[in-house]
């Protein structure tokens, strides 16, 4: 019998972005924790591959912003993701990712360009052009989007080695509202992909996970669970427990049922039982 | 000369700076600074003359999503 195969001795199955590589398949937002303690014991608990952050103008919100956030992030010493949350024009997103890169002193930004204030709908008509101009500036760019798939294509053509479409809304919660387009997305497109935004369950991030999805990113369903540090880390193991599955590869789902455990010699077996 | 710095009024001797604008806001690192929707380099805010009714912004790190 061969002995079983140890974690430390597996091949390193590592997210690999822009030629860089991040250990976690899990990114976590920052915002609307309970409390810097347990946004920070949250980010512990899940070791994401990245956290995200934000700018906005100073003291406009003295509890999320300003010194104790920059030294919380500094503290944490993960991979600052920063993005360009409601942003609604191609120069408002590029202005504010420079402002970004400079304040964060990162390459990384996740591109927000939002097209519907209901929905938070990325616009998709401008998203390509304001992800090609940043991928020309120099940016590494992980542009939130929607499903489509040609779109999805549009930015990769642009330089985008990463997409990430949503599963739902942001803050929702609703998991993945089109399951079919998102699996049809997976098999289309070969880049890594992440599912961002609309996730409110482990079982979501379990599921996109196992369609092949290479990560996610999720923030309101651990800082707005009664628990952030255990939602955290639950959201962890699915995500780990979903890329495993992916990897090892499922079953064929069958019609007729089939007996798992085997019928010769079964006790008490006739042929009138049918 | 009269400018806005994050959408409030701010009046500033002439000829001013982003870098009077951003000792006029009190701003602490960390920073960073636009005008009329352009990124100014911290590099270059005693170079970069305003101008009137120029529109100012000077953001901070926050948490996100």
């Amino acid at each position: 019998m061969p002995s079983p195969t140890t974690p430390e001795a597996a091949p390193a199955d590592a997210l690999v972005l822009y030629g860089q590589t991040f250990q976690s398949r899990l990114l976590l937002g920052t915002a609307r924790y309970p409390s810097p303690a347990v946004l920070e014991a949250a980010v512990r608990r899940a070791r994401p591959a990245m956290v995200t952050a934000s700018l906005r103008r100073q003291g406009s919100n003295a509890a999320e912003t300003g010194a104790s956030f920059w030294e919380l992030l500094r503290q944490l010493d993960v991979p600052v993701l920063p993005n360009t949350a409601g942003c609604h024009s191609v120069q408002e997103a590029i202005t504010t990712a420079q402002m970004a890169r400079e304040v964060f002193g990162t390459p990384w930004i996740k591109l927000e360009l939002i097209g519907d204030d209901y929905t938070l709908q990325p616009d998709t008509l401008n998203l390509v052009t304001a992800a090609e101009q940043l991928i020309r500036d120099g940016f590494q760019v992980l542009p939130y989007c929607t499903e489509d798939l040609v779109l999805c294509q549009r930015l990769v053509d642009v330089g985008c080695q990463a997409v990430m479409p949503w599963a739902a809304p942001i803050g929702t919660g609703r998991g993945p509202v089109n399951p079919y387009a998102l699996q049809l997305l997976r098999e289309r497109l070969d880049v890594p992909m992440l599912v961002d935004a609309g996730l409110g369950l482990p079982s979501h991030a379990c599921q996109v996970m196992e369609w092949g999805y290479d990560g996610v990113l999720l923030n309101t369903a651990v800082a707005l669970a009664s628990d952030p540090v255990a939602m955290a880390g639950a959201f962890a193991d699915a995500v780990a427990a979903g890329r495993a599955a992916r990897t090892a590869g499922a079953m064929t789902a069958q019609d007729a049922a089939q007996p798992s455990t085997p019928v010769l010699g079964t006790p008490f077996w006739h042929h009138d039982h049918g | 000369m009269n400018v806005f710095i994050n959408q409030q009024p701010a009046e500033l001797p002439a000829p001013a700076t982003v870098a009077d604008a951003v000792a006029h806001a009190g701003a602490r690192p960390p920073f960073a600074v636009a005008v009329n929707l352009q990124f100014v380099p911290n590099t270059r805010y005693a170079a970069h003359p305003l101008q009137d009714g120029d529109r100012v912004e000077i953001i901070a790190p926050v948490t996100g999503g």
